[in-house]
C-alpha cells in the first residue's frame, strides 16, 4: 500500500515539475524524430526495393505503403473522439496532438510513394488530393497556434468574454440617457448604434476584422469633433468612444478565435470526405482484382 | 424547589413569576430545549428577539435545500426535522410550537442578566423583566448589528436588514455602510425607476476599499447617471422624524429621509455573553464559553448550547436542546446521542471496551487531553479516529500528505529518521503526540512511523485538532514545545538527540510574521537562523538599487545559516511570502550546536554553497540580460501575489501557447458530473502567464475554516477536497480568498458522447449551458459547494491538464517553479 501511495507521489511530484513545453516539441521532439525515421524507412525501401511491374499502389510494396498509410489516417482521424473524451485511461492530448501533426505530414510522403506518381481523374487521386487538402489546413492549423494567442492574450487584458459583454452593456446603459437631450437626428444615429448586435458582421467581418456597416462608428462620425462646449454632446461622443473601443476589443477577440477555428472547418468535414474516398478507393481497387 | 416549578402554569400572564428555565434564542437548539422542557411540564419561557422563530434558518435564502448532517447522529428532539426546504422546516416548527404548547415570547430581546442560580433576572430591550431560576442562552452567533453612533440611533426608521427591496415606493432612503451589504441594497433600491426612491448612500472614507470592485463599478455607474447620491466623507450626525443630518467635510446638513438602512457591520455575541460573567477557552476569535458536560457556563445557573456553545449543526442542536434540559431535570444517566457513533468507532479497539473505559484511558493517558473536559473530549473524538496497530505496523509513510495529527494512548511507536535505512529509528513513547509538523505547516510527512508493540492511538482531523489548542492551553505549549523539537530534528536528519538539542529548544522562539515583513535584512549583521515552520518566504536582492527575485523558500526550509558559519553580512533579504511563522534560534546556540557536531556543520555547509551559486548566477546574469532578471523578478512576485506563495499546487497557463479552445474546463465538466472548476478566462495575468481560477491546494487551506459539518478535507494526494456532507452554505466560498468555489446542483446526467456525435442529443463535451440543467435537472437537487479536487482517483491526473492539446495547461508546485529557468525560458 505503502509503495503504490509513494509512485503515485513520485508521478505528481513529477508532474508538478512540469514547465511550459509546446506540443511541437513535446517530449524533445519525441513524434517528429518518429515520423523522420518511418519516412526515410519507406522512402528508401521505395528506392531500393525492385517492384514490378512498377512502383504503383498494386505492387506488394504499394499495399504496404497503402495499408500504413490507410491505418494512420483512420487513427489521425480518431484525435476527434479522443478529443472529446477526458476521462478514460492514462493519456495526454497533447502528447496525441504531437504525434497527430508529425505522422500527419510523414502521411504526404507515405500517400505519395503509395501512389507511384501516378495521377487521374479517378477515385483514387480523388482520395489523394483529399488528403493533401487535410493536411494544407492542418499546417495552417499549426502556424495559427503557434502565432496567434500571444495576441489573444494581449488583447484580453484580463477581461473574459462575459467581462467584455457586461462592459459594453454598462457603456450602452449610459448612452441611453446621455442620448435624451440629443437632437432627433443625432439621436436616432445613437439608437441605431445601441439596436445593433454586438455582433454583427457575419463569419466574414469577423475574419477580416473589417465592419463597414458599423452604426457605432456611422454614429461617432456625426458627432461634432473635439470639444463643442455643448455637456450633453461631449458626453455622447465620450460614450460612443468608449464604446467603440469596447466593441474593436471583442472584434479582435472574436477575430483571432476565428483565425484559429476557422482552419476546422475545413479539416473535418475532408476528413470525412477522404474517409468516405478511401472506403471507396479500397472497395474498388478489390473489386476490380 | 422542583416541585415548584414545574405546577407553575406556563401562561404567559404569569411571565413576572419565577420560572424553571428562560430559554434565550429560538434557533433550533433553543426550540428543542423549549419543546422538551414543555414536554416535561417544566415551567419556561422562550424568548426570541425578533417576531418569528429561529431567525439564522429565517434569513436562508427562499427556497434553501436544509440539510440534515451527519447522517449518523440520531435526533433527539420532541421537534422534527429532516433535510428539506427551508420553507418546510420552519413550518412544521411553527406548528409543533404551537401544538406543543411552547411557551415563545417574541420581540424579547435580552438586554441583561442579573443575579444567581435559582434567581436570574432577566432584562429584556424594551424594559420587561423576566425571573428564572435556570438560563439556557441558545443565541447562535449572528450577534447584533452595530447600530448608528449618533442621537437618534433608536429611531423607529432605521431598519438592519432588507429582504425585498421592491417593496418600497416613493420614499427617501438612506444607506449607511460603504461594504458590500450597503451598496447591494443601495443598488437595489435604485434598480426600478418604477419604485421613484431617492437613494442615498453614506461613506465615512472617500473611497469604497471593502467592497468588491464589481459592486463599487456598479455604484460609480448608478451614480454618474444620477441613480444614486453618493455622498463621501459623511457620517449621519442625527436621526429625526422625516429627517437625518449629515456631518460632511463642509459642515452639517440636512436632508430628507423616510428610511435609514444601517449596514455597518455587526458585534458577534461574545461581549454580551461575557458580560453575564462566562469565561471563554481562551483569547483567539474561534474560541468557545467553558462548559461542563451538562453544558454549564463557569456561570453557575447558566447553560450555553447550539452554534454559540461550538456546535453548528441544526442536529447537534436540537440534540443539545433536549439534553440539557434533561440535565436540569435531574437527569443524570442521559447518555448523549452521539454515544452510539462512538462505539461504532471505538469498536476497533482491542478488548471489547465500552466508550467511557477508553474515554478515560485516553484523558488520563494523553498528555495533551488532560485539560479537556469528558464532554470536550466526547466532542474532540466525533472529529476524530482511532485505530490500533500491530507491532511493525506503518502508521504513515514519509512524503505522504497529511494534516491530522496522532497521539499515543497506548504503547510505543518508532520513527524511522533515515530515509535509506529503516533499522535506524527514534522512539516516540504513550502519552505523546507525532504528526504536528503536517498539522502546522501543512508539508507532507517527514518521517515513516511504524508501530512498536501494539499500538492504540488517537488520529486528530485537522479541524479536530486546531479546536484543541484553541481550547486548551496546556495543549497549545505542549504541541508547540514538541514540535521546534522534532523540527530541528528533522531538519539535521539523524545524529542528533532531542538532549542535543534542548538548550536551542529552550532558546529557540516562534513568531507570527505578516505577509511582505522581513525577517533579515540585506546587509545587516544580525546572527540568528530561522525555521520556517508555516507559509513561506521569498528571498531578493538588492542589484542595480532594485530588489532581485533569488528564489522562494517553502514551509519546512531554514534561512540565515550563512553568517552564523561565515561570519558575514547578511547577503540578501528574507521576507514573508504570505502570513508565516518562523522559528528563531538565537545564533550564540546555533553556534555552539555546529561546534559540537561537525557532521551537522558539513551539511550547512553543503546547502549554502547551494545557494551561493544561485547568487552568483544571477548576479553574473544580471549584467547581460538584465530583462530576463528584470521579467523574471517581476513575474516571480506576481505569482506570489495570485497566492503561489501558500499552494501546493496550482494551475498555470502559458498564454503564448492557449488556443482558448476551454477543453481545459470541457474536460474538468466531463470528469466532474458535468460541471467545470476551473475559470479559465477569468484570473490575472503577466506576461502572458495566466493563473486562472482555480484551486490551489493551498497549505492551510482557508475554506477550511468555518465549515459547520467539516466537509472539506485534504485527500490521499494533497488534494483539497469536499465530501458530500457539504451542506451548502458557501461558508467556504467566502472564505477562499481566490474565487475558486462556486455553489451549483449537481446536473443531470448526459446522453453519451456517441449519440451526441452521431445524432446531436444532448449537450454534448463539456459542461451544459444553465438553461439546458435547469429544464433537464431535478428541481429539488441541493445547490452545494463543489471545486477543484485536482482529479483525485482519476487515472493519469489532473483531466485539465491532459485535455490541453498544445501544452499550454500545466499544473505545477511553486517551489518547483518559482526558479530562474522556468520562469524566464521560452516556448516555442
Ligand atoms: C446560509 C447558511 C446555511 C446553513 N445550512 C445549514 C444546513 O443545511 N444544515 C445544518 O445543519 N446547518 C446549516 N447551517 C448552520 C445552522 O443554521 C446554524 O448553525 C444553526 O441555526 C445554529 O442554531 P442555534 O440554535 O445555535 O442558533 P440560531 O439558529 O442562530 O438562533 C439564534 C436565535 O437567537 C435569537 N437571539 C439572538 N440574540 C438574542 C437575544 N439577545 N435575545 C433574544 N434572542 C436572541 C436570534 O434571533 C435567533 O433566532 C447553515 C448556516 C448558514 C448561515
Ligand atoms: C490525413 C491526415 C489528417 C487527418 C485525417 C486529420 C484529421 C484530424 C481530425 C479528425 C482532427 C480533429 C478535429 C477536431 O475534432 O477538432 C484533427 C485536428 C487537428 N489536426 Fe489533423 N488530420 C490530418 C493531418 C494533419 C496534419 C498534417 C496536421 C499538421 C501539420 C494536422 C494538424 C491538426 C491540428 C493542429 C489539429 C487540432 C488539434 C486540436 O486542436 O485539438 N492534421 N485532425
Ligand atoms: S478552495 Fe481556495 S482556500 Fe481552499 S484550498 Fe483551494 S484555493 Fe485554497
Ligand atoms: S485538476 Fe481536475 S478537478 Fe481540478 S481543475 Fe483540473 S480537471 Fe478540474
Ligand atoms: S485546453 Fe489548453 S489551449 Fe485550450 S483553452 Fe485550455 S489551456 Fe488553452
Amino acid at each position: 500500500m505503502a509503495s503504490k501511495a509513494q509512485n503515485k507521489f513520485q508521478q505528481d511530484e513529477q508532474r508538478r515539475n512540469a514547465d511550459h513545453v509546446s506540443f511541437l516539441k513535446h517530449r524533445n521532439w519525441r513524434w517528429l524524430k518518429v515520423a523522420a525515421i518511418l519516412t526515410v524507412i519507406l522512402s528508401l525501401g521505395y528506392a531500393l526495393i525492385d517492384q514490378e511491374p512498377r512502383p504503383n499502389g498494386g505492387s506488394w510494396y504499394g499495399y504496404t505503403l497503402g495499408t500504413i498509410g490507410l491505418l494512420l489516417i483512420v487513427w489521425l482521424s480518431l484525435l476527434g473522439i479522443r478529443k472529446r473524451r477526458p476521462t478514460p485511461g492514462s493519456w495526454s492530448l497533447k502528447n496525441w496532438t504531437s504525434a497527430h501533426v508529425w505522422l500527419g505530414l510523414s502521411l504526404t510522403v507515405i500517400g505519395t510513394l503509395h501512389t507511384g506518381f501516378q495521377i487521374g481523374w479517378n477515385v483514387h487521386t480523388l482520395a489523394y488530393v483529399l488528403m493533401l487538402l487535410v493536411i494544407v489546413t492542418g499546417i495552417y492549423g499549426i502556424w495559427a497556434y503557434a502565432t496567434l494567442p500571444a495576441g489573444l492574450s494581449s488583447n484580453r487584458k484580463e477581461m473574459t468574454r462575459s467581462d467584455m459583454i457586461e462592459a459594453l452593456t454598462a457603456i450602452d446603459r449610459q448612452l441611453e440617457s446621455a442620448a435624451q437631450p440629443l437632437d432627433r437626428q443625432q439621436s436616432d444615429l445613437v439608437i441605431a448604434a445601441l439596436g445593433q448586435n454586438v455582433f454583427y458582421g457575419g463569419a466574414l467581418g469577423r475574419l477580416t476584422g473589417s465592419y463597414p456597416g458599423c452604426a457605432t462608428n456611422r454614429a461617432l462620425k456625426n458627432m461634432p469633433m473635439g470639444r463643442s462646449g455643448e455637456e450633453a454632446e461631449d458626453r455622447v461622443t465620450n460614450l460612443l468612444t468608449r464604446r467603440a473601443d469596447q466593441l474593436g476589443q471583442i472584434r479582435r477577440h472574436l477575430r483571432i478565435r476565428a483565425l484559429l477555428e476557422v482552419w476546422l472547418f475545413i479539416h473535418i468535414p475532408a476528413t470525412i470526405a477522404l474517409l468516405a474516398a478511401l472506403l471507396a478507393h479500397v472497395i474498388s481497387v478489390f473489386y476490380y482484382w | 424547589m422542583v416541585v415548584q416549578g414545574v405546577n407553575l402554569s406556563r401562561g404567559g400572564d404569569r411571565l413576572s413569576d419565577l420560572c424553571k428555565v428562560a430559554i434565550v434564542g429560538s434557533g433550533p437548539a433553543g426550540l428543542s430545549a423549549a419543546a422538551r422542557a414543555a414536554a416535561l411540564g417544566m415551567s419556561h419561557v422562550l424568548l426570541e428577539k425578533t417576531d418569528h422563530l429561529s431567525d439564522t434558518i429565517f434569513k436562508y435564502q427562499k427556497g434553501k435545500h436544509v440539510m440534515a448532517t451527519p447522517s449518523n447522529l440520531v435526533l433527539r428532539s420532541d421537534f422534527d426535522f429532516d433535510a428539506g426546504k427551508r420553507e418546510t422546516i420552519l413550518g412544521i416548527w411553527d406548528d409543533q410550537a404551537a401544538g406543543q404548547n411552547v411557551n415563545v415570547k417574541y420581540n424579547a430581546e435580552v438586554a441583561k442578566v442579573e443575579g444567581e442560580k435559582g434567581n436570574f433576572t432577566i432584562e429584556l430591550k424594551n424594559g420587561e423583566t423576566v425571573r428564572a431560576e435556570a438560563i439556557v442562552l441558545a443565541i447562535g452567533t449572528q450577534g447584533n448589528p452595530n447600530m448608528l453612533r449618533c442621537p437618534g440611533a433608536e429611531h423607529p426608521m432605521i431598519q438592519y436588514q432588507l429582504d425585498d427591496p421592491g417593496e418600497y415606493f416613493d420614499e427617501h432612503i438612506t444607506v449607511v455602510g460603504s461594504g458590500d451589504a450597503g451598496i447591494e441594497n443601495a443598488l437595489g433600491l435604485a434598480a426600478d425607476d418604477a419604485q421613484r426612491n431617492t437613494v442615498t448612500i453614506l461613506n465615512r472614507r472617500d473611497s469604497f476599499a471593502r467592497a468588491k470592485a464589481a459592486n463599487v463599478a456598479l455604484l460609480e455607474e448608478a451614480e454618474q447617471e444620477g441613480r444614486i447620491s453618493v455622498r463621501r466623507e459623511t457620517n449621519p450626525a442625527e436621526v429625526k422624524d422625516g429627517e437625518l443630518v449629515l456631518d460632511t467635510r463642509d459642515g452639517q446638513e440636512t436632508i430628507r429621509c423616510d428610511r435609514i438602512i444601517a449596514r455597518t457591520g455587526s458585534q458577534p455575541p461574545r461581549g454580551f455573553v461575557e458580560a453575564m460573567g462566562i469565561e471563554f477557552t481562551s483569547e483567539e476569535r474561534s474560541a468557545f464559553p467553558k462548559l461542563t458536560p451538562a453544558f454549564e457556563t463557569t456561570k453557575p445557573g447558566i447553560h450555553v448550547i447550539g452554534a454559540l456553545a461550538g456546535y453548528p449543526l441544526i442536529k447537534h442542536c436540537m440534540n443539545q436542546g433536549y439534553d440539557v434540559i434533561e440535565f436540569l431535570n435531574g437527569n443524570e444517566d442521559l447518555k448523549p446521542a452521539d454515544e452510539p457513533i462512538l462505539k461504532e468507532k471505538f469498536a476497533v479497539l482491542p478488548g471489547n471496551h465500552d466508550v467511557e473505559h477508553w474515554l478515560d484511558i485516553f484523558g488520563s493517558n494523553v498528555q495533551i487531553l488532560e485539560e479537556l473536559s469528558p464532554l470536550q473530549l466526547r466532542e474532540l473524538m466525533l472529529d476524530s479516529t482511532v485505530h490500533a496497530y500491530n507491532s511493525g505496523d506503518v502508521i504513515f509513510a514519509r512524503n505522504e500528505p497529511g494534516s491530522s495529527m496522532f497521539a499515543i494512548a497506548q504503547g510505543n511507536v518508532a520513527v524511522e529518521v533515515n530515509p535509506d535505512d529503516a533499522s535506524v529509528t527514534v522512539p516516540i513513547e504513550q502519552g505523546s503526540i507525532f504528526g504536528e509538523v503536517g498539522l502546522i505547516s501543512g508539508r507532507r510527512r517527514g518521517a515513516t512511523i511504524r508501530a512498536d508493540g501494539p499500538v492504540v492511538a488517537i488520529e486528530l482531523s485537522r479541524t479536530a485538532a486546531l479546536k484543541l489548542i484553541a481550547t486548551s492551553p496546556g495543549a497549545a505549549r505542549a504541541v508547540n514545545r514538541i514540535a521546534v523539537e522534532r523540527q530541528l530534528l528533522q531538519m539535521f536528519g539523524s545524529g542528533l538527540t532531542a538532549q542535543d538539542i534542548a538548550p536551542l529548544v529552550e532558546a529557540s522562539e516562534v513568531m507570527e510574521i505578516k505577509a511582505g515583513q522581513k525577517i533579515i535584512e540585506e546587509g545587516a549583521d544580525d546572527k540568528d537562523v530561522f525555521i520556517i515552520r508555516r507559509g513561506s518566504m521569498i528571498v531578493e536582492k538588492n542589484i542595480g538599487g532594485r530588489p532581485v527575485f533569488l528564489s522562494y523558500l517553502p514551509a519546512g526550509s531554514y534561512v540565515g545559516e550563512m553568517a552564523v558559519i561565515d561570519g558575514s553580512a547578511r547577503t540578501a533579504t528574507v521576507k514573508a511570502a504570505i502570513k508565516a511563522e518562523v522559528i528563531r534560534l538565537p545564533g550564540e546556540e546555533f553556534m555552539r550546536l555546529l561546534d559540537a557536531k561537525p557532521r551537522i556543520r558539513e551539511k550547512a555547509l553543503a546547502d549554502m554553497a547551494g545557494r551561493r551559486e544561485l547568487n552568483a548566477f544571477i548576479e553574473s546574469r544580471k549584467g547581460e540580460f538584465d530583462g530576463a532578471v528584470d521579467m523574471y523578478s517581476e513575474t516571480a512576485a506576481f505569482l506570489v501575489d495570485q497566492g503561489l506563495g501558500e499552494a501546493t499546487d496550482v494551475l498555470l497557463i502559458d498564454e503564448k501557447l492557449c488556443i482558448g479552445c476551454d477543453n481545459c474546463e470541457k474536460a474538468c465538466a466531463d470528469a466532474h458530473e458535468g460541471l467545470s472548476r476551473l475559470d479559465r478566462e477569468a484570473g490575472k495575468s503577466y506576461a502572458h502567464l495566466h493563473v486562472p481560477t482555480s484551486c490551489r491546494h493551498c497549505e492551510h487551506p482557508h475554506c477550511m475554516a468555518d465549515c459547520p459539518p467539516n466537509a472539506i478535507k485534504r485527500g490521499p494526494d494533497g488534494e483539497v477536497f469536499i465530501d458530500e456532507t457539504c451542506i451548502g452554505c458557501g461558508n467556504c466560498q467566502r472564505n477562499c480568498p481566490y474565487g475558486v468555489i462556486r455553489m451549483d446542483a449537481k446536473p443531470p446526467k448526459k446522453p453519451s458522447l456517441l449519440s451526441w456525435l452521431f445524432f446531436g442529443s444532448g449537450p454534448g463535451p463539456g459542461e451544459a449551458s444553465y438553461s439546458w440543467r435547469k429544464e433537464n435537472g431535478d428541481p429539488e437537487q441541493p445547490k452545494q459547494a463543489i471545486k477543484c479536487d485536482m482529479c483525485s482517483g482519476i487515472e493519469g491526473g489532473p483531466a485539465c491538464v491532459r485535455a490541453c492539446p498544445t501544452g499550454a495547461a500545466i499544473r505545477v508546485s511553486p517551489d518547483k517553479f518559482l526558479t530562474f529557468t522556468k520562469i524566464t525560458e521560452d516556448v516555442e
